[in-house]
């Protein structure tokens, strides 16, 4: 029996698109077999960051409504073993697919899959509960931003209600100048506010731009340091215990004292 | 110009100090769930009560959820935290 794991944020815009393509693609590439579910009906987006916007026939709501099975709908990615995406439908509405249908499809995937990975939409109607319904783990993205972490901790309230325990956190697009600035809240500013395990960190990187035009996950680029943090992840949920980057926030003594004399460090 | 800009930097002044502030008072009242009126409601029924015995200024009033540290484990905790100005106490209770 394989895992069902959602990846979830409250507000929109923050990673989750991303950090579930470049997750699913890890775990691909740790030998395992992934299923990517996009369940943002109506606003699908997961297919596009694939790059396999192209191989389209079938959709989530095909398979729900019983016009094609599960198989017809998951596209190969051919780069990866053992990697496949179910797209969301992009013509119909949140309210095409019931819970009840959602977690038969991800039972019915998680018996053949080792893990399914569920592409959550924004927000905390339907779509997420829709979502949520079938995941036996959860993971929320967040920035360092007031907005989001507010959004995030609505979001880790309404998982815990829904039997969701324990979700895990991924701090998305931090900028190490700001943090060192005391311009954005650091790791630990985070994990205390929001008070849940820390899954891990995502430095702010160029190269996520670059990785989604291109349509391939940057965590199959080494010299990506967001693709790096992405690598680390995957261990993690494998289970392993990988440290956390240093993004080492306290500056020594020396550091401060070429600062008042003038010397940038860089 | 730099070395001015040293003195003049309080801790405070980092933002992201004021960002974690701020949310920690707002998240307080997202996780309770308490709305404005039902804040009015208490503050109306408090009053209430203590008029009975006690000679309030009821411009000074003020109740507000915040948070607080729990003594045995240090834990922070939401806390309803009340401000009651008295006049005077009520001779007849006395």
């Amino acid at each position: 029996m394989g895992e069902v794991i959602v990846i979830t944020s409250g507000k929109g815009g923050v990673g989750k698109t991303t950090t579930t393509a470049n997750l699913g693609t890890g775990l691909a590439l740790e030998g395992k077999s992934v299923v990517l579910l996009d369940a943002d009906i109506g606003l699908r987006n997961l297919d596009v960051v694939m790059g396999l916007e192209n191989r389209i026939v079938y959709d989530l709501v095909d398979v729900v409504e019983g016009i094609c099975r599960i198989k017809q709908a998951l596209i190969k990615d051919k780069r990866y073993p053992n990697l496949y995406l179910m797209p969301a439908a992009q013509t119909k509405d949140k309210n095409a697919v019931k819970p009840e249908q959602m977690l038969k499809l991800t039972k019915e995937l998680a018996e053949e899959y080792d893990f399914v990975l569920v592409d959550c939409p924004a927000g905390i109607e339907q779509g997420f509960k829709n979502a949520i319904v079938g995941a036996n783990r959860s993971i929320v993205v967040t920035t360092p931003e007031v907005s989001a972490v507010r959004d995030a901790d609505r979001i880790i309230g309404l998982l815990e209600a829904n039997g969701l325990r324990n979700p895990q956190l991924i701090i998305n697009r931090v900028k190490i100048d700001m943090v060192r600035r005391g311009d954005m809240m650091n790791i630990d500013d985070m994990v205390d506010i929001l008070a849940i395990d820390l899954l891990g960190v995502i430095p702010d990187d160029e190269y996520i731009v670059v990785s989604t035009n291109r349509g391939e996950p940057a965590i199959s680029e080494s010299k990506s340091l967001a693709g790096q943090a992405y690598k680390n992840i995957v261990k993690r949920i494998l289970g392993e215990n990988v440290p956390f980057m240093n993004l080492d926030t306290d500056e020594g003594f020396m550091a401060k004292l070429a600062k008042v004399f003038g010397f940038r460090k860089k | 110009m730099d070395l001015f800009k040293l003195f003049n930097k309080g801790e405070s002044s980092n933002s992201k100090d004021i960002a974690k502030e701020r949310l920690q008072l707002l998240l307080i009242h997202d996780r309770a769930n308490v709305s404005p009126q039902f804040l009015e409601m208490i503050k109306g029924e408090i009053m209430d009560v203590l008029t009975d015995y006690i000679e309030i200024d009821e411009t000074g009033l003020e109740i507000k959820l915040t948070r607080t540290k729990r003594e045995n484990d240090n834990s922070t905790i939401p806390a309803l935290v009340a401000n009651i100005p008295i006049k005077k106490m009520k001779e007849n209770i006395r």
